[in-house]
Parts: structure tokens; sequence; C-alpha cells
């Protein structure tokens, strides 16, 4: 499985005096088994261009290739693309609308095809996988609390059995326990299920825990695309961009410049933790 | 006189689960005692579901209590002929600041609440011109707000509850869709009506850090407060915290792994600069 993005530009309202160039020559190529995180300031495209990567937007210019194919060629079933590439949007739970939670998550597969009996099943295996327990699946969606509400609906998308699930701040709006959950969820989908994650967040201080590589974007333009230690690093130009690195970085660069020779790439607590001890010699 | 209290406050609501079913009966909050006292920065912290918005919305008589009393300004919530002094006393900010701007020009938008309450025009313009002042935004009154970020609208909104000139501002989870940089200008604003212009405001939010600089911080947990205080006092709970679902501040979590590790360092620790002096002493 690979996703290409080559040169990639999307203008909203071409032609118009309020056109707006969202993405501007984006290139960048999403493996097999890769978990990508993706941040930029409001506006920045992330939106944008993720709904590249399933076809649901067609780019003014440039290509968007899956699995080596032009997915805007004639011919190419982007039908198809879309039950590989899952997107779950932002505040999913929104998108939830059947009288129960069974039938809210068979809703895709159903449209996949599947009999009745296969739906089940695929449904079944969703719920489980995104830890909702059996006794809610003949509850109406609901009534469920807002973290189970979007358990449910990232089954949904879940259920289509894709191999890249491209999720839009799936914490956003959740308390810390709720979001700690659904990100150890998203890891966990990764690690035991082998499914390709693109995470979009604003939160950098979660990005820098759970992601091996992070793409930065700006007023439409790839910033930054690597490790997020080497990016977390690039903190004064992240700010500018209207981001900034998790706390504890700040921390370590405080640090070094009250004379302390200390490892300054620390993006976790427990990096951190390591560094300082480190540092004062224990 | 506080600004605000509540005493014994109860809510209930009542959830209808199926047609042929008995109603649910839900207690959301049950038995909040609290006070904000004028020109105060509270902050009001709790997982979701701990009943935060439900209190919020009884500050301003949104909500009226199923038990209990709400005083705004020394008011009675349930009192109707108070209701109007009572919004013009309290204004409500809410999370996503696309469902609260009406208008399609931004001073528009902030003239907005004054108008309806019959202030004169020279009065409006002079509201509109200060709130925008306070909130940064005067470079953007003449811009149509659905081109502004997530952090400017909010700004926006903010300015439209300021212009109503209100003692007491409300915001609940003000920046939960907002990025970095949109927080910090909120936050920015809210502090400088804050410090310099007396505003009491009563923040609802799960970014702990937006809590260090509060004068009082209070914990909801299932309906009640469980814990109350300063941010320092607070924050040296950190187990406490977490066990029900909370966080504390990045570098404040750090400290507390680093103390159990046998560093003599001083909990709580709020702030980075905190920390670097904390160390630096260590050496």
């Amino acid at each position: 499985m690979s996703i290409k993005l080559e040169n990639v530009s999307y203008v909203y309202s071409s032609g118009t005096a309020y056109e707006i160039k969202a993405v501007d020559n984006v290139s960048f190529e999403i493996k097999q088994g890769e978990f990508v995180g993706m941040i930029g300031h409001t506006g920045s495209g992330k939106s944008t261009v993720i709904q590249h990567l399933n076809g649901l937007v067609k780019p003014t210019s440039g290509k968007v290739l899956f699995n080596g194919e032009d997915v805007w060629a004639e011919n190419y079933d982007r039908r198809a693309l879309r039950f590989h590439v899952g997107l779950v949007f932002q505040y999913p739970e929104y998108q939830l609308f059947e009288t129960t939670v069974l039938k809210d998550v068979c809703f895709g597969p159903k449209n996949q095809g599947l009999s009745d009996e296969d739906a089940l099943k695929a449904a079944k295996k969703a719920l489980e996988m995104v830890g909702a327990p059996e006794d809610i699946f003949e509850k109406s969606p609901l009534d469920l609390s807002g973290g189970q509400k979007r358990r449910v609906a990232i089954a949904g998308v879940l259920a289509m059995n894709p191999d890249v699930l491209v999720l839009d701040e799936p914490m956003a709006g959740l308390d810390p326990r709720g979001k700690k959950e659904i990100l150890d969820m998203i890891a966990d989908l990764h690690e035991k299920n082998g499914i390709t994650i693109v995470l979009v967040s604003h939160s950098m201080e979660d990005v820098a825990v759970y992601v091996d590589r992070l793409i930065v974007m700006d007023k439409g333009k790839k910033a930054f695309d690597g490790n997020p230690k080497e990016i977390f690093a690039h903190y004064r130009e992240l700010e500018k961009m209207g981001l900034s690195a998790p706390q504890v970085t700040y921390l370590m660069y405080a640090l070094r410049d009250k004379g302390f020779d200390i490892d300054t790439t620390a993006i976790t607590v427990s990096e951190a933790k390591e560094a300082i001890l480190k540092a004062l010699g224990r | 006189m506080s600004m605000i209290e509540t005493k014994n406050l109860h809510y209930d609501y009542v959830q209808y689960v199926d047609d042929n079913e008995q109603p649910q009966i839900l207690h959301a909050i049950k038995g909040v005692d609290l006070s904000v006292e004028r020109g105060q920065f509270v902050a009001i912290i709790g997982h979701n579901g701990s009943g935060k918005s439900t209190l919020a919305k009884h500050l301003n008589a949104l909500l009226l209590p199923t038990e209990g009393t709400v005083w705004v300004s020394g008011m009675d919530t349930k009192d109707e002929k108070y209701l109007w002094e009572i919004r013009k006393n309290a204004g409500m900010v809410f999370q996503n600041p696309d469902n609260q701007i009406i208008a399609s020009v931004v001073e528009e938008d902030v003239a907005f609440g004054p108008e309806n309450i019959g202030v004169p025009t020279d009065e409006i313009w002079r509201r509109v011109d200060e709130a925008l002042a306070i909130t940064g935004m005067t470079a953007y009154r003449e811009h149509s707000p659905n081109r502004l970020s997530g952090g400017q609208k909010q700004r926006v909104a903010i300015a439209g509850v300021m212009a109503m000139q209100p003692k007491c501002i409300i915001l609940d989870e003000p920046t939960a869709m907002l990025d970095p940089s949109g927080r910090k200008d909120v936050l920015e604003a809210l502090m400088e009506l804050n410090r310099k212009h007396k505003v009491t405001i009563i923040l609802i939010t799960h970014y702990m850090e937006e809590t260090i600089d509060a004068d009082k911080v209070f914990v909801m947990e299932d309906g009640i407060v469980v814990m109350s205080g300063t941010p320092r006092e607070v924050f040296l709970r950190v187990e406490e915290l977490q066990q029900i679902g909370l966080d504390v501040p990045q570098v404040t979590y750090l400290a507390h792994e680093l103390v159990k590790e046998g560093l003599n360092i001083k909990e709580p620790i709020l702030s980075i600069e905190e920390m670097v002096e904390a160390i630096c002493r260590l050496n």
C-alpha cells in the first residue's frame, strides 16, 4: 500500500475574487504501516490535503497515486479507493444517525455490498477493535457519552476494513482521559491490526508521544516532513507558523541556556525525565 | 457582595428512553456551593459529563436550579424580573465560534448585542471600538467573520460579549477547537480583560496550562466540586487529579516524576521558569 501526492495544488473559488490556494504544490508519500502525524495552524490546508488521500477532492493540479495508479485517471474505481482509505472527519459523532449502534456501524459494510450477515460480522469486529462494550450495541448512538460516540463513529469507518485510517482531530473536545483512551486505541489499531494511520492534530504533546513521522503544513505548503524530534528542534519556526513544541522541549532549551549539558531532543515527559536525571549526574 | 454565588445547587434532567419505559431522572449537579468574587479569574476543570457546562449555564440563568439558589450580583436567577439584568451582568462564550457569529461583518457582529438592548448608536460604536481594541481585532473590523481563523472568530465572540459591558464573562471551553496560537491569543485577551478592565472571568477548560494564572480553580467530578483552591494548592494533588481522569501541566507532572526519583524539588511546579529555577538550585 502506498498513497503518493505529487505536486498537488488545490484552489478554492477559482477565478473569483475569493480565490484561495488551500494546498500549494504539496508532495509526500504515505507507506504501508506508517503512523504519520499532520500538524498545522487553522487554515493551513491540513483538512484539504487529507481529503485528497481518498479522492474526495480532485487536485486543481498535480497527481494523487494509490499503489502507483493515478486515482483521477479515467475508469479508476474511486469508490473502491474510499474503502481502502477510511476518513474520519472532525466530530465524527455528528454523523451517527441510525437507531442502534450496531445498525449504524453496519451501514458502511452494507454499502460495500456485504450480505447482512457479513456486515454484522464486520461491524462487531470493528466495535471490538475500538473497545466498545457489547451492552451498548443495541443502544441508540445518541444516548452514549462523548467518548463512546466517537469510538462508535470510528468503528463505522473501520467496519469497511480500510488499509489506511485518516483521522482529522479525533481528540477535539474530549477531556484528558477520553483523549488518551482514543489515542491508545488508535495506537493499538496501528500495532495490532497493522493499519496505516494519518493523524491530524493540534496537540503537539500528543503527536510527540505517538507518531513516527510528522508532516507540518503552513499556509498550504508542506513546511517540514520527518522525525518529530528533528522537527520540534525547529520550535522557533514552528511558532512563526502558529504552532509550538511540547512544553518539556522548551524546558530542555531553557535548561541548556542556563548552562546545563542536556539532551534537547526530549519531546515527552519520560524523555525529559531521563535527560534531566542524566544532566544532573544521577 | 459576591459576583456569583451558588448555594446547595442541584440540577436534574429527565431522559426519555423509550415510549413505553419510565423516563430516567439524571442528577447533573448534586449540591454545589461556590462563590466567585468580583474581579477574580476562576477556572473550572473536570472531565466530560462532570457537570461543568450545566453549572456554567446556571450562571447567567440559561438553566434554573432544580433545588438551591444561584445569585448573580446578588440577584436570584429564579426571579424572572431580574432575567435581563442578570444576562447583562454575566455574558457567555461557547466552544464553537461558528455557532455564535451571526453578522456578515465583524463590527456589526460585535454591535449586535448592544443594539438589541437599545443602546444609543453613538454609544454602540464607542463600545464596538473599545471591545475590538481590547481583543486585538480592530484591524479586522470590516472583514467577514467567516474568513477569520478560529482564534480570531473566538475573539470576535468575546468582543461581542464585551460590548454588552458585562461584569462577568463565563467561557465554556472557548479554546477547545483552536490551534496553539489561537489558544494563546484568546487567553491573552482574557487576561487583559481581567487584569486591566477588572472583568470577572469564569473559564471552563480541559487545558490545564490555561488555569495556572487563575486566582482559583474548582475541580468538578460527578456533579459536585471535589477540590478547590489556588492553582498551586490544586496541582499539588497530581495523583488525585489523574485518578479522576484529569491532567496537570506537563512540567508539573515532570516535577512530580522527578521528586519520585528522589530529587529535592518543591512541588507544585507550574511553569517552565519555576522548573528551571528548581533545577538550578539542585546543581
